[in-house]
């Protein structure tokens, strides 16, 4: 059996290594960045280096997510000691032009030099991202001189199990999937139950349309998914793990793989961890391509092997879960949230964010504004921060409508409360949820039904088809929706809309079906008088 | 052998019962004569929980629970036929029509359909959403049995008893969403089944006219879905019943199916 890693030996060693070249280019490797070219700008950063013959002060490494992916490919160059320049839309004369700077000849143009100082980075708060765009996910060490595995090592050397879950507790920390579910109560749960097997699970199903919080942190930082669901299986008593990852995210499967081996190298992971008495083995599942999988029960059934069916609760996974035993599903963000409080501390978590939704969130901006990209905010945050300062308002002097969050299970928030606290309680007081990080801005031209309908037709699609209000309901609301908005629309369908998702709502089996008519009822309570133009304007057709 | 049951006392629309622990709220009610309409549950068979026609409220949970598979707890208080629940069972019933093809009056099971009986029992007389109309071929390949499913309301009632009871596992669920069908030997046509023992079970315990026997016609198709709970009662017991009339089959007088 391998010897247990030295953790600060090989942080300590490459920090060294990394200190010997006075300039590096780190890259945005990641998904989004990639679809910009970021492929071609990686290898002409490199070549040139070699060209202008400065392969010996000069590292190029590829990173992850930066944030402001609009903007890709996006670039950072640190020197040592100094200041650090962020450029976009890198294509490869302007991967020259940055080699071209660093040796001393020519200059990047201005408009490919991004300001560090705008809000939409200084009102970030990285907690989950912190080593995104930072580290290169393929390499443990990399991951381990920015502090991976610091806090399994803190948690299994000195921590007992209780005094985990008691910290995950104390820090307040709720589910990130979307429900906000207290992330200690059901640590708590899953330690309560005796079995001689119990799992805990990884979700990276995200299936929202466009969010891909989960996605950047399974790609950009493995290791830290890894470790938040080894702490998870340390003071649950559980020895397995799997992560369940969407079948459209392969770079997340790969990247996790490889960290999975390394780490197992490493013996951060497999028998006797670190050298102790804790056992735990990881193993990568990929998903079955539908939303409904990402549902807790569903998921279960599909690590099963089974048709990805919901089935009615209770019992909970924590009591009869995977194959039968106690099991515990968390979201990868709500995981990539451990390490950090196990290292820092509850107190220091509870202090980000407001009393009742502390910590941050990540958010995926997306629609009508000027930055869209990926941010990490502190909880309690407000809308109009979020929209305004760092999403640089809706571009083309058009006007703010709505914001859309929780995707197709949540709702929209209208102008007037644009200074609505970003927190749990409050976005659900206004008839939306937090949901899992969508964050989807409309501006005036947005027809609100439209947007009704397309996530219904979303819910439609992705309905399992298990129980009739969501497998027949669905269709029905759909139809509805698509004949007001084609302006076909008949007397009485607003009531007859109102009724059934009612029904839908209050009869569903899952969450899925429970939480469909959520972007039809919150439409229709903001904007109903769009809903009537409609049937009005279809009276006089 | 009847084992002791702990009791537990329920209240049911005002009613004290007294149910058994590990009881769902539907078993509950029905051993005292309590009617709560149901559709996928089948006695004998495991729960599935879809239809949703047997949701009732229980004080203190904001949303109706399905009384198939809910259990009972201490001081439970249960009603079944709320305003609300009604109008839910209506329009539920509604989605299922609109959805296939229920075309009562030339149809094999007329007459002797759960899904018409629900329909009638709660006053559905007519169905405010569009008909969906759609296509779907009929099975006829199996030379004892017709799949039609132009009827059928994916209840799974088939796939369940054929798996847990019969042992045979030919039926399955395929697709998702409104796409969901059912499908005999992963995909393939019944008639060409070889792990088809010809029962007769799906037949007998489907709620509709999309499972009959060949050469039925109309009105003549009457299920038995009383047959699995005899039949699971039978081999718990060691005890077996005399032959039964039902499942009907024009060409075959006794119960030779089961
Ligand atoms: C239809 C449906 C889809 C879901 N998809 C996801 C998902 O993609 N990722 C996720 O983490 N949770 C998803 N959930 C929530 C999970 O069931 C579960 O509550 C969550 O993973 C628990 O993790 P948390 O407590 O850390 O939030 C979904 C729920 C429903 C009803
Ligand atoms: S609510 Fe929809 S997704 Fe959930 S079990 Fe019912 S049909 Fe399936
Ligand atoms: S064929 Fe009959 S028993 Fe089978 S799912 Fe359809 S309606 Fe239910
Ligand atoms: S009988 Fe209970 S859900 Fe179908």
């Amino acid at each position: 059996m391998a010897t247990p890693i030295d953790l600060h030996e090989v942080a300590e060693r490459e920090l060294e290594d990394q200190a010997r070249y006075p300039w590096r280019i780190k890259a945005c490797g990641s998904t989004a960045c990639q679809s910009a070219g970021a492929g071609a700008s990686i290898s002409t950063l490199e070549s040139e280096v070699v060209a202008v013959g400065l392969s010996d002060s000069v590292r190029v490494m590829s990173t992850g997510c930066m944030g402001l992916c609009s903007r890709g490919p996006l670039v950072r160059v640190l020197r040592r000691g100094g200041e650090e320049t962020m450029y976009q839309s890198v294509d490869r004369d302007v991967a020259v032009d940055i080699v071209g700077a660093v040796a001393g000849r020519g200059e990047v143009a201005d408009a490919n030099r991004i300001d560090r100082h705008i809000p939409f980075f200084t009102r970030q708060h990285r907690v989950v991202l912190a080593n995104a765009g930072i580290i290169d996910p393929d390499r443990l060490a990399s991951a381990v001189a920015h502090g991976a595995y610091s806090a399994l090592e803190k948690a299994i050397t000195t921590m007992t199990p209780d005094q985990v879950v008691e910290a995950i507790k104390a820090s307040g920390l709720r589910g990130r999937g979307g429900a906000g579910y207290p992330v200690g109560a059901k640590w708590s749960l899953l330690a309560g139950a005796s079995s001689d097997q119990k799992y805990v699970i990884a979700n990276g199903d995200e299936g929202d349309p466009g969010a891909y919080m989960d996605r950047t942190v399974m790609e950009d930082d493995p290791h830290r998914v890894i470790e938040g669901l080894a702490i998870a299986a340390y003071a649950t008593g559980a020895t397995r793990g799997y992560i369940y990852v969407r079948a459209e995210y392969p770079k997340a499967v790969e990247r996790l793989d490889r960290a999975i081996r390394a780490a197992r190298r490493s013996r951060l992971l497999g028998r006797k961890v670190l050298g102790s008495d804790f056992d735990f083995e990881v193993q990568v599942r990929i998903g079955a391509g539908a939303f409904v999988c990402g549902e807790e029960t569903a998921l279960i059934a599909s690590i099963e092997g089974r048709r990805g069916n919901p089935r009615l609760r209770p019992p909970y996974p924590t009591e009869s879960g995977l194959f039968g035993m106690p099991s515990m599903i968390n979201n990868v963000e709500t995981l990539a949230n451990i390490p950090a409080i196990v290292s820092k501390g509850a107190n220091w978590f509870s202090s980000i964010g407001t009393d009742r939704s502390t910590g941050t969130k990540v958010f995926a901006l997306a629609g009508d504004l000027t930055n869209t990209g990926l941010i990490e905010v502190p909880m309690g945050i407000s809308l109009r921060e979020i929209v305004e300062d760092m999403g640089g308002g809706v571009p083309d002097g058009k006007v703010f409508k709505a914001a859309q969050t929780g995707g197709p299970s949540g709702g929209c928030i209208p102008t007037q409360f644009m200074d609505t606290s970003v927190d749990y309680e409050s976005l659900r007081e206004l008839g939306s949820i937090m949901g899992s990080g969508g964050l989807i801005v409309m501006d005036e031209d947005t027809s609100m039904p439209e947007v009704a309908r397309f996530f219904m037709e979303f819910c439609m699609d992705e309905s399992c088809g298990k129980c009739v209000p969501c497998r027949a309901g669905t269709v029905q609301l759909h139809g509805l929706l698509d004949r007001i908005c084609s302006g076909e629309g008949r007397p009485g369908d607003l009531g007859l809309l109102e009724e059934l998702c009612t029904v839908v709502r209050e009869t569903s089996l899952c969450g899925l079906g429970q939480s469909a008519p959520n972007p039809v009822v919150s439409t229709l309570h903001y904007f109903r008088d769009e809903y009537e133009s409609l049937l009005q304007e279809a009276a006089h057709a | 052998m009847p084992e002791v049951r702990r009791s537990i006392a329920i209240t049911i629309d005002d009613t004290e019962i007294d149910a058994y622990e590990g009881e769902s709220i539907l078993q509950a009610a029905r051993r005292f004569g309590i009617k709560i309409p149901s559709m996928c549950y089948l006695e004998g068979l495991s729960v599935w929980g879809a239809c949703r026609i047997c949701v009732v409220e229980v004080a203190g949970q904001h949303q109706p629970r399905p009384a198939c598979a809910t259990l009972v707890v201490e001081d439970m208080e249960v009603r079944t036929n709320t305003a609300r629940l009604q109008s839910h069972r209506r329009t539920i019933l509604e989605l299922l029509f609109a959805e296939g093809n229920h075309v009562c009056a030339v149809c094999v099971s007329n007459g002797n359909c759960e899904l018409q009986d629900r329909a009638v029992e709660a006053g559905m007389d007519h169905v405010r959403f569009d008909y969906r109309n759609p296509l779907r071929p009929v099975d006829a390949t199996h030379p004892k049995y017709v799949f039609d499913p132009n009827r059928c309301i994916v209840c799974t009632r088939c796939v369940r008893v054929c798996d847990e009871i019969e042992g045979a596992h030919v039926w399955d669920v395929a697709s998702r969403g409104h796409q969901a069908h059912l499908v005999t030997e992963l995909g393939q046509p019944w008639g060409r089944s070889s792990s088809c023992t010809w029962c007769g079970k799906c037949v007998a315990s489907c709620p509709t006219g999309a499972l009959f026997y060949q050469g039925s016609a109309v009105g003549e198709s009457v299920h038995a879905p009383d047959l699995v709970a005899r039949l699971v009662a039978a081999r718990r017991d060691h005890e077996w019943f005399p032959p039964v009339e039902s499942p009907t089959s024009p060409n075959e007088q006794n119960g030779d199916d089961r």
